[in-house]
């Protein structure tokens, strides 16, 4: 009876001041979508990420050229060009005992042109061993071989995208394209893979390493050399095997003095998860002071209120209310605030995050649409909370007005 | 006896400046009295009743209400007294504008533990019935008659039938008419055996009670039954 009777109270006073209640809960509102809305979207960046780098193979390892200390990205990563690591170095690597594939990668841009068709892609010269470490396959035709390779033969291999740029429905296998100028035959398509460490695979061409390295760019280094190792529980040895067998062949006798990294995606994956964990957070965190300016709403609005219901207080206290009575009254008066701006919030904060997904699934990422209810139950707790802390402090004010003075009060 | 005052004084101490507010008012109440107080402003009629009706505490003398040294309760005791043995009808009425007449008439309900709210309704509409607000009991107070939101603020200091009813001013806001019908209402309620205290300044108004208290300077200075008490009706 008492409970129901001060709910209804508590309901009749909102619905008789819509717009000020709506307002009032408008900054908690704001808060609890803006919480749930931007855990959504770290989480999903956080997948992204990591399905983008995870998405390379399993088993992997990378070495880059130039020093990288265990925790931090490669010079590479800065766009430095690094001259260090050779082709040399991966057929080392390709004789240690768990490796099952290796391969070398070397990275131009340039214009790639068939008759009056013409328009710049990415070109990446590799080894025969690509489509086993990177998981993958051809279309249509075949991959590179290793003959080829050696002997700098001009064939390329297109991504799906290309070919159908430059081939529209025709079959490419055996046209000649041109790349920079220089005509190569085309001998395979390559299955359709999408976005990959954020490269789309699809619009790159893939030549034999040492023709790119030679005819097209004039160079003798690689990018990077990727490894797959047989089973996980080797990788860890693996990579010190493949850390000594690089030092021998720079002549490095100093590990210090290393002028390559050489990491797993396991440990790819670790610092980028680490990073993005961090950035979650601190958005997390930004978000969260909007609900704290929401609360400070609420606050101030319940000031209002006590003051305009000072005789209806005293009228209160006069027939019998206890302190614990109107403590009680302008408590729930609050946190039903709080938790109705917070059930709206919530619905609001959803119904960005999946906006955003599938914007960003327009553009061809694999975003996916992550609410936890972690996070929904977080920023409920914390809206209801706050409504009852910050109304607190006027419904202690309430409850301690002198029911004479609250009386007379005009 | 209902109520026993012995030697009150009430005194209001502001940044340490003491304005004395009653000297020494010793009287007693009897089961089923009608009694006025007079006074003019600042003569203490005021706190009087907001000691009578425990809204606030004398600063030394003694309260027996029923028998019981009140000075010895705790604030929710207090209020709890507040809410079962006394009923107050304000000037100013002090209905809640948005709340129905027969929710107003309520609301003391709301604090009293253990109530039988079915029965309480009951006794509200039959309450209401008898001073002829039946036909008003969804209306909202803004939508009654001065008197007749009088009437409702009687009905809401009855609901719980207290041992006594305080009246501050209860024709203060209306014309003569109904300021009639409202006493008229008292004082049936005083044949029926309730006991009465009001204050006033209307010599009219103190005369429809069986006795006046006169205050001045915070003492009794007349204490005399009425003659010839005005039969409202």
């Amino acid at each position: 009876m008492y409970l129901f009777n001060v709910l209804k109270l508590t309901f009749d006073n909102l619905l008789l001041q819509k717009s000020r209640s709506f307002l009032t809960m408008l900054g908690i509102v704001i808060g609890v979508a803006a919480v749930i809305s931007i855990m959504a979207v770290g989480a999903g960046a956080q997948d992204l990420l990591l399905s983008q780098v995870s998405a390379m193979g399993s088993n992997l390892i990378g070495v880059l050229p130039g020093a990288a200390d265990e925790a931090g990205p490669p010079a590479s990563a800065f766009g430095i060009e690094i001259t260090t690591l050779k082709h040399e170095d991966a057929l080392a690597i390709e004789e240690l005992p768990y490796i099952v594939a290796v391969c070398s990668y070397i990275k131009g841009q340039g214009t790639i042109s068939y008759f009056n068709k013409s328009k710049s892609f990415d070109y990446t010269g590799v080894t025969s061993g690509y489509t086993s470490v990177e998981d993958t396959s051809v279309e249509i035709g075949r991959f590179i071989k290793s003959e080829e390779v050696n002997g700098m033969d001009r064939v390329v291999v297109l991504g799906s995208k290309v070919k159908e740029e430059l081939f529209g429905q025709d079959d490419p296998i055996n046209k000649r394209i041109k790349i920079n100028q220089v005509s190569f035959k085309v001998i395979g398509v390559m299955k359709e893979r999408g976005v990959v460490t954020f490269q789309n695979q699809d619009e790159q061409v893939f030549v034999p390493l040492i023709t790119a390295q030679k005819l097209l760019l004039g160079v003798d280094h690689l990018t990077f050399i990727r490894a797959k190792v047989d089973k996980p529980e080797n990788i860890d040895l693996t990579i010190s095997q493949v850390k000594s067998t690089v030092r021998y062949q720079h002549h490095i006798k100093d590990p210090a003095k290393d002028d390559f990294g050489v990491k797993s995606t396991a440990q790819a994956l670790d610092i980028l998860g680490s990073i993005t964990q961090a950035l979650k957070m601190f958005l997390v965190a930004v978000a969260a002071i909007s609900l704290l300016v929401g609360g400070i709403g609420i606050m101030n609005i319940m000031f209002v209120a006590v003051n305009e219901r000072t005789r209806e207080i005293g009228l209160r206290k006069a027939i019998g209310a206890r302190r614990k009575d109107i403590l009680i009254q302008f408590l729930i008066e609050s946190g039903i605030m709080t938790l109705i701006g917070g059930i709206i919030g919530i619905i609001l904060g959803i119904l960005i995050a999946l906006v955003i997904s599938i914007g960003v699934k327009y553009f061809g990422y694999d975003w996916r649409f992550i609410v936890t209810p972690f996070s929904v139950v977080i920023s409920t707790t914390v809206a209801v909370s706050v409504g009852l802390i910050f109304g607190l402090w006027p419904a202690n004010r309430a409850s301690k007005l002198n029911p004479i003075e609250a009386l007379r009060y005009e | 006896m209902l109520i026993k005052l012995e030697n009150i004084t009430k005194d209001y101490i502001d940044e340490e400046l003491v304005t004395p507010a009653l000297h020494g008012v010793s009287f007693d109440i009897k089961q089923g009295e009608f009694i006025a107080v007079m006074g003019s402003s600042g003569s203490g009629k005021s706190t009087l009743m907001h000691i009578i009706g425990f809204l606030d505490r004398a600063t030394s003398g003694e309260y027996f209400f029923d028998k019981e040294n009140i000075s010895e309760f705790d604030d929710d005791k207090l209020a709890q007294i507040r809410n079962q043995k006394v009923g107050f009808i304000f000037q100013s009425y002090n209905l809640l504008a948005r709340t129905s007449v027969l929710d107003n008439v309520l609301l003391p309900t709301i604090y009293t533990p253990d109530i039988d709210s079915k029965e309480a309704e009951e006794k509200a509409r039959q309450l209401l019935d008898k001073v002829g607000l039946s036909h008003r009991i969804n209306h909202r107070p803004n939508q009654l008659s001065g008197g007749e939101q009088q009437r409702v603020a009687i009905v809401r200091a009855l609901i719980n039938q207290p041992r006594l009813i305080l009246a501050d001013e209860p024709t203060g806001n209306l014309d003569s008419k109904s300021g009639q019908e409202v006493m008229e209402v008292l004082q049936d309620l005083n044949e029926e055996g309730h006991t009465i205290l009001m204050v006033t300044h209307e010599k009219y108004v103190a005369e429809c009670a069986q006795r006046i208290i006169i205050l001045k300077d915070g003492r009794i200075i007349s204490d005399q039954r009425v003659a010839n008490q005005h039969a409202a009706k």
